[in-house]
């Protein structure tokens, strides 16, 4: 097994999962507040916005985003994320058009999440920021949001676990993770095939678990008491 | 001692995959078996071609063209069978020695090279075809060969040995790497990678389509041998039989004809130093 792991650079290929997620779940968290607030805000034309978007990327596969990403946006537009001079070209620009594909989709979730955590708060308390003259941004991040994000840890948290597992799906642009790993064993070790899957299972169970313990730990020690 | 649980566990899901493949296919299973036995009866003949590799073998429709379709068909007539004997079925690359092993396909006509460990598990006619890995590149582009490829951005498949040789020979080439072939083609054909690389016939296929027509070009200078072969089971005693098609193939004019045909838009001609392929010498 451990000739298995070094052989394929397993441990590096994880390493990749981790900073797939790592970056994407920032970058999403982002997106996905803005887009929240726009659901929620009273201006039609935000509302919107932020439905359809969520609309058209919560339906889209994501597999088709990602390839999109690097066929549509780097191929058809010529948008690249890295200098073409840089060495490490193709290994920067897969790596950032697979974290905008990874973040754009579970930007629409982490919106919904948090939007659920917005139906949570009392309509009296907005109502009631609004009255003593909050405006509605004072209102979303004095009042609203902190709950609303107290209140969305569980959903959040299993977008987290759905994002680390989703990043598989970025092998199809060649961006070396587990999946792309588990590629190659299948190619040239077929006969270590199901011991790769294992591999690769146990690992993918060494980091969500954690992330679910800690989502139930904090959704239960953070949740407003009401 | 530490590895056996493993051990267990790759047993045991790898039974369970089998058993889950015995019966959804239990169907087509039972047709492949009697016409293997039946050996060159009248009574039909299944025949493992790639679906979505054009030029060589794919599926249009209801239609399936390519070059290793018409030699399959070509050998089938010389064997004795008709057109509707045949049944074209898919066989991916990662599935043919399992599909062969198990009845569930004749032969398979799919660019399946003939390798040493590949014929641990199954029987080799042929082979028909002599392809070597090359390069595939703009029309206007000033790429030779892989010597050229310094700081330039290649593209190939997914855990695929062709690309790794490349890079491991000029180490200044950067690799994009997609799901399939066609992907890598169409980043090509808008310019935004320099090269794609696999078996020269292949790469001949895809600028044969109309789509890339005067837009791409094969290198032609193939820098490995791929013996494509037909694949048996290793129980089939039609593999000499298979051979003597394919010579006889060869020596009347409808090899040519049929790569005319399929990979000659592009003007993509076979390696004459090792074609025509000589048939024999990998059957079990």
């Amino acid at each position: 097994m451990t000739e298995l792991i070094e052989e394929y650079q397993l441990l590096a290929a994880f390493w990749m999962t981790i900073k797939l997620t790592a970056y994407s779940a920032v970058i999403s968290l982002v997106l996905g507040t803005i887009l929240a607030i726009m659901r929620v805000s009273p201006v039609r034309i935000f509302e919107w916005v932020g439905t359809t978007y969520v609309t058209l990327l919560r339906n889209t596969p994501l597999t088709l985003i990602v390839l999109f990403c690097s066929l549509g946006l780097w191929g058809q537009l010529g948008i690249e994320l890295a200098s073409r001079e840089s060495d490490t070209f193709i290994v920067d620009n897969g790596f950032r058009l697979a974290v905008l594909g990874l973040s754009v989709y579970h930007a629409a979730f982490v919106c919904e999440a948090l939007r659920s955590g917005v139906n949570t708060i009392p309509l009296g308390q907005a109502e009631a920021a609004r009255s003593i003259g909050l405006t509605f941004s004072q209102s979303m991040t004095q009042v609203i949001l902190p709950q609303a994000f107290r209140g969305a840890i569980t959903p959040l948290g299993n977008v987290l676990i759905a994002l680390t597992k989703n990043t598989t799906v970025v092998a199809a642009i060649g961006v070396a993770e587990t999946a792309y790993r588990m590629k190659a064993i299948a190619e040239f070790e077929p006969a270590l095939l199901m011991l790769g899957f294992a591999v690769v299972a146990l690992g993918f169970v060494i980091l969500t678990l954690p992330m679910g313990m800690l989502t139930s730990y904090l959704s239960a020690r953070l949740a407003v008491k009401r | 001692m530490k590895r056996n649980p493993f051990r267990l566990m790759a047993v045991l899901a790898a039974g369970a995959l089998i058993l889950s493949a015995c019966g959804s296919d239990d169907g087509g299973d039972d047709d492949g078996g009697t016409t293997a036995e039946a050996g060159g009866g009248g009574d039909g003949l299944k025949i493992g071609i790639k679906f979505d590799q054009p030029g060589l073998g794919l599926k249009d429709g209801d239609n399936y063209v390519g070059m290793d379709v018409d030699v399959a068909r070509a050998v089938a007539e010389k064997m004795g069978y008709s057109e509707d004997d045949i049944e074209f079925v898919e066989s991916p690359s990662a599935q043919r020695e399992t599909m062969l092993q198990a009845g569930q396909v004749d032969m398979i006509f799919a660019t399946y090279s003939i390798t040493d460990s590949r014929k641990e598990s199954v029987q080799f006619a042929g082979p028909y075809f002599v392809a070597g890995q090359d390069l595939l590149v703009a029309q206007d582009s000033d790429i030779a060969g892989p010597d050229d490829l310094d700081g330039k951005i290649l593209c190939s498949v997914t855990g695929s040995t062709s690309a790794e040789n490349v890079k491991e020979e000029v180490p200044g080439v950067q690799l994009q790497e997609y799901g399939t072939y066609s992907e890598c083609v169409e980043q090509l054909a808008n310019g935004t990678i320099d090269a794609v690389t696999t078996d020269d016939v292949i790469l001949a296929g895809f600028a044969a389509q109309d789509a890339f027509a005067g837009k791409l070009k094969v290198v032609g200078a193939p820098f490995s041998e791929e013996l494509y072969g037909v694949g048996l089971n290793q129980e089939d005693d039609r593999c000499e039989e298979v051979n003597e098609a394919l010579t006889a193939l060869w020596e009347d004019g409808t090899m040519d004809q049929i790569i005319e045909d399929n990979v000659g838009a592009a003007g993509y001609t076979p390696n004459p130093e090792t074609n025509p392929a000589e048939a024999g010498g990998h059957c079990a």
